[in-house]
């Protein structure tokens, strides 16, 4: 490898450094902050590119941080690139949340830290019912699209299923009722949409 | 070996993990009850932690899990774990991945796979709400036999805690000032009115 290409590698590795450094909030929170930072401070690559890129991260599974860090390091320098750029957004979340779980036990015995967290899980409960609300938006289509939802709610919630199985019987169910959903005036055009 | 199951554990969560890191919530729980890792309290305070602390939330409450059930070694299996899916994935596959993306295969499987995915997302929630707004030790019956005072099983305290949060949500309140005012929140409950916020 030459000299060059390490000094890219190290600089692709640092812009993620900082990306998963300074994103709170999880992976969409990041879109925003890879977009600045790899089209237009750096100028990887385009933002078309960049909207692909993006559409795929969340089609594949996995974490979409990680899945956007290791394309748009593929795109760019082959495999040295993907592994430089997923290692970079994934060292400041190692870091930071091992030497955090070193030192939690110690005061998670606190009376105030109880409390505390206490009320932070009822926020958390907030937190995840906001993003129900969000990713159902965007993922329910129709009322075949609501009972599914509400099935597997119900399999994984209640009754102890595997959320694999889940994720399996989903698309075995939108293979099988594809064909006999309700049909929209704007259906032509999500059709020619990829 | 512990190590080699949190790496199998994760992967399997990283393989399966489609719609981001709330889905993920309701895999990761799984693996945790499967094998008895950490109780559920213990569980929703890491997700508490990774939402408060930068990065995506998967590789936050993946490392961490990995550290309270086997310490660095535990970390570094389950980020690794975690992670390796997606960089197999894109690696092998992506350049067939994007022609298949637009094909009507891809287009009916995501049409059931999408729904699924925000029921995981809900599950994950009714998870979190049983042990934070729930008084613990409560069976069913006992539930029927209470339902007309409501302080008996519910936190109430959660409750309010709960619902200003998603007030404040919907008004683009950032989640690490809703975090740190619940926190807030709690202490000042828990100091004044102990009765409402079991801890």
């Amino acid at each position: 490898m030459s000299r060059d290409r390490v000094k890219q590698l190290a600089v692709l590795f640092s812009t993620f450094f900082k990306i998963g450094l300074f994103t709170f909030g999880g992976g969409y929170a990041m879109l925003p902050l890879i977009e600045r930072e790899v089209t237009e401070r750096r100028r990887y690559i385009s933002r078309e590119q960049l909207t692909d890129i993006l559409a795929l991260s969340q089609a594949v599974p996995g974490a979409i941080a990680i899945n956007s860090a290791t394309l748009i390091g593929y795109t760019l320098y082959g495999r040295p690139g993907a592994l430089a750029a997923t290692l970079g957004v994934i060292l400041p979340s190692f870091l930071i949340i091992s030497l955090i779980a070193a030192f939690f036990s110690t005061f998670s015995e606190n009376r105030f830290v109880k409390l505390a967290f206490a009320g932070i899980r009822a926020a958390v409960v907030a937190l995840i019912g906001a993003a129900v609300l969000r990713v159902g938006r965007s993922s329910i289509r129709d009322a075949i699209g609501l009972a599914l939802a509400v099935i597997s709610t119900a399999l994984v919630a209640f009754f102890s299923v595997s959320p694999i199985w889940v994720i399996l019987g989903g698309a075995v169910a939108g293979l099988a009722l594809y064909g006999v959903r309700p049909r929209k005036d704007n259906d032509q055009r999500e059709e020619s949409r990829p | 070996m512990i190590y080699l199951q949190l790496l199998y554990s994760f992967f399997k969560i990283g393989l399966f993990a489609f719609g981001g890191g709330y889905a993920m919530i309701s895999m990761i729980q799984g693996e945790i009850e499967l094998h008895g890792w950490l109780s559920a309290s213990e569980f929703i305070d890491i997700i508490a932690i990774s939402e408060m602390t930068p990065g995506p939330i998967a590789v936050n409450s993946a490392t961490f899990v990995g550290f309270k059930v086997a310490g660095l070694g535990g970390s570094a299996a389950a980020t690794l774990g975690v992670a390796l899916p997606s960089l197999i994935i894109i690696l092998s596959i992506s350049g067939i991945y994007m022609r298949f993306q637009r094909k009507p295969l891809s287009r009916k499987i995501f049409y059931g796979v999408r729904p699924a995915v925000t029921g995981l997302v809900a599950a994950a929630c009714i998870f979190v709400a049983r042990t934070a707004l729930l008084r613990s030790g409560l069976t069913f019956a006992q539930l029927g036999q209470s339902l007309l005072r409501p302080g008996d099983w519910l936190s109430l305290g959660g409750v309010a805690i709960a619902a200003l949060s998603l007030v404040a949500l919907k008004r683009k309140a950032h989640p690490i000032l809703i975090i740190a005012g619940a926190a807030a929140a709690g202490i000042l409950l828990g100091v004044f009115f102990p009765s409402l916020l079991p801890v």
